[in-house]
């Protein structure tokens, strides 16, 4: 079953043709990556689909639903979440309130005004954390994490949305080799264990073809092939503009 | 935990000393109590936009001087009971608040910042200039309040009562759902929008409660001094409540109560000896910004634990 299908959808910025008519699908429980040197417009094409950005032209489905255009938190509702590629989450708040208020936004409890917030989701919070392996951090200010420890916790916070599907852009970026692989096992494993289907980009290209289902390659901001990690492998068109330029 | 229990003894010791403080104090004393305890109301009510809320809302004395407006005109004009007077204050700050939230909430830092001074000193032009229904410069003075309010003393304990309430409500708002939200939306806008948030409607209702309690304040101050004057809604005042703020440390809950304290009491002693005053007050802001960047109450949790959190 087909739960995301990206349809000819294009975004310019000041003439810039930032993403040209991209295309391609993600079936439910696979892992997509999307891979493509700097500047492909990998990012864009993540803000385009969960709604940070909005697309000049194209639409895209997500369970048969046209969700082009929609606002960053109405995307969220429908149980796509996301992670980012610059650590993006609450600095100042604890690991458990980060997690806290991305389940609170999903059960639309943030307009309680007089209770405590520190009564709500303890359990699904610690049960997050404990999945993700940052339970005994919980206590302390997200600010104060290290780096690998920050993105695993912007994973948290996706996953506090209790999404369907997952959208990690470059989730590994800045992380040791260890970090790395301890991070993709984690991904795999939330996989199996939730039924995700996940979306993600990545530079590196052992996590790529050691993880990914199907591939999608982008170039200057079309998307020249989807396929599996050896059709993508065998294609020409991928090794000239990608591979051969890069280190695979 | 243990820390929370003391600071809990402190604060339970510091609302006795309150209760009992007028039966020994000087009329003066008592009357700057009052004072500080409307400053720092209003200087609370602006940190829930501020250092909560993360919006830069640089004019907020004008939902403090609508709202004391508010209600010495219904005092002085109608014959409406007082009480009504007194509940219409809050009511008229929050919706002003509505109004400017809707106009601002669109735009983001600084520019959020400007364009309330500007909506703000608006209303500051038309308090100053409508002479025949605000009494212009004059203000308005001796508005006769109820008498069980009118001596120094009635007014000081009706201020600490509506105070020690307010403060009560402001705390449940700041460790609700809501406060949290808006904490995280603080941080970080665009995660906020990511994980479900609608940003701007949290920011325009934090504003409109912000205001209200702004518009409490304002109609204590009527009670405690039986005047109203237009610079109160001038935006020095807000300048001035804004640093009682970052003094007393804006991401504390009591940090703006205790910034009211040490700038009025600070303010009391200075003025009695220099004209002055405001050079004062920027010696201890460049103290406070170079040497305690969380404030006093800030750099007391760092060193002590979160004890008044």
């Amino acid at each position: 079953m087909t739960i995301l299908e990206v349809l000819g959808v294009s975004k310019s910025f000041d003439g810039f043709l930032a993403i040209k008519r991209a295309q391609f699908d993600v079936k439910k429980g696979e892992i997509v990556a999307v891979i493509g040197p700097n500047g492909a417009g990998k990012t864009t094409l993540f803000n385009l689909i969960s709604g940070v950005l909005k697309p000049d032209s194209g639409k895209i489905f997500y369970k048969g639903e046209d969700i082009t255009g929609l606002e960053p938190h109405e995307v969220f509702r429908k149980g796509i979440c996301r992670s980012f590629q610059i650590v993006n989450l609450f600095p100042r708040l604890t690991v458990l309130e980060n997690v806290r208020l991305s389940i609170l936004s999903r059960e639309k409890r943030t307009w309680h005004l007089f209770k405590n917030a520190s009564n709500f989701y303890e359990k699904e919070c610690d049960h997050i954390l404990e999945q993700v392996g940052l339970k005994e951090k919980k206590h302390i200010v997200a600010g104060f994490l290290s780096h690998g420890e920050q993105k695993i916790l912007e994973i948290a916070i996706a996953l506090g949305g209790k999404p369907e599907l997952l959208i990690l852009d470059e989730p590994t970026a800045g992380m040791s080799p260890e970090e790395t692989s301890r991070c993709m096992e984690l991904i795999s494993r939330l996989r199996k264990e939730l039924g995700l289907t996940i979306l993600f980009c990545e530079h590196n290209m052992d996590v790529v073809f050691g993880y990914a289902d199907r591939i999608v390659v982008m170039v200057r901001g079309e998307t020249v092939i989807q396929g599996t990690c050896d059709e993508v492998r065998c294609n020409k068109l991928v090794r000239e503009a990608y591979l051969g330029v890069s280190d695979g | 935990m243990v820390a929370m229990k003391g600071s809990r003894r402190i604060l339970l010791a510091m609302m006795v000393g309150l209760a009992f403080l007028p039966l020994f104090a000087p009329r003066f004393y008592t009357y700057l109590i009052s004072l500080i305890l409307v400053y720092g109301l209003l200087a609370t009510s602006l940190n829930l936009a501020l250092g909560y809320g993360g919006m830069f809302q640089f004019h907020h004395c004008v939902f403090y001087g609508v709202g004391a407006y508010t209600t010495a005109l219904m005092i002085t004009k109608t014959k409406l009971p007082a009480v009504l007077a007194f509940l219409a204050a809050p009511v008229s700050a929050a919706l002003l608040s509505l109004i400017f939230g809707i106009i601002c909430v669109r735009l983001s830092k600084l520019y959020f910042g400007m364009l309330q001074i500007s909506l703000g000193s608006l209303v500051w032009v038309i308090v100053y200039r409508w002479y025949s229904f605000t009494g212009g410069d004059n203000g308005i003075h001796g508005i006769p309040i109820p008498e069980i309010l009118a001596s120094t003393k009635g007014a000081y304990y009706f201020t600490l009562l509506i105070t020690s309430i307010c403060m009560f409500i402001l705390y449940l708002i700041v460790n609700s759902p809501f406060g949290r939200t808006l904490q995280g939306i603080r941080d970080n806008p665009t995660r906020s929008e990511t994980i479900g948030v609608n940003v701007k409607l949290h920011q325009l209702v934090a504003l409109i409660i912000a205001g209200f309690f702004a518009g409490v304040s304002g109609m204590l101050f009527v009670v405690v001094d039986t005047a109203v004057f237009p610079d109160m809604l001038f935006w020095t005042l807000s300048l001035e409540v804004l640093i009682m703020c970052l003094v007393g440390g804006w991401f504390s809950f009591l940090g703006p109560m205790l910034g009211s304290a040490v700038i009025l009491t600070l303010r009391t002693i200075v003025s009695t000896y220099t004209v002055y005053w405001s050079l004062a007050l920027g010696i201890v802001m460049s103290l406070v910004i170079l040497f305690l960047p969380n404030g006093i109450l800030g750099f007391i949790e760092e060193r002590w634990g979160r004890a008044f959190k």
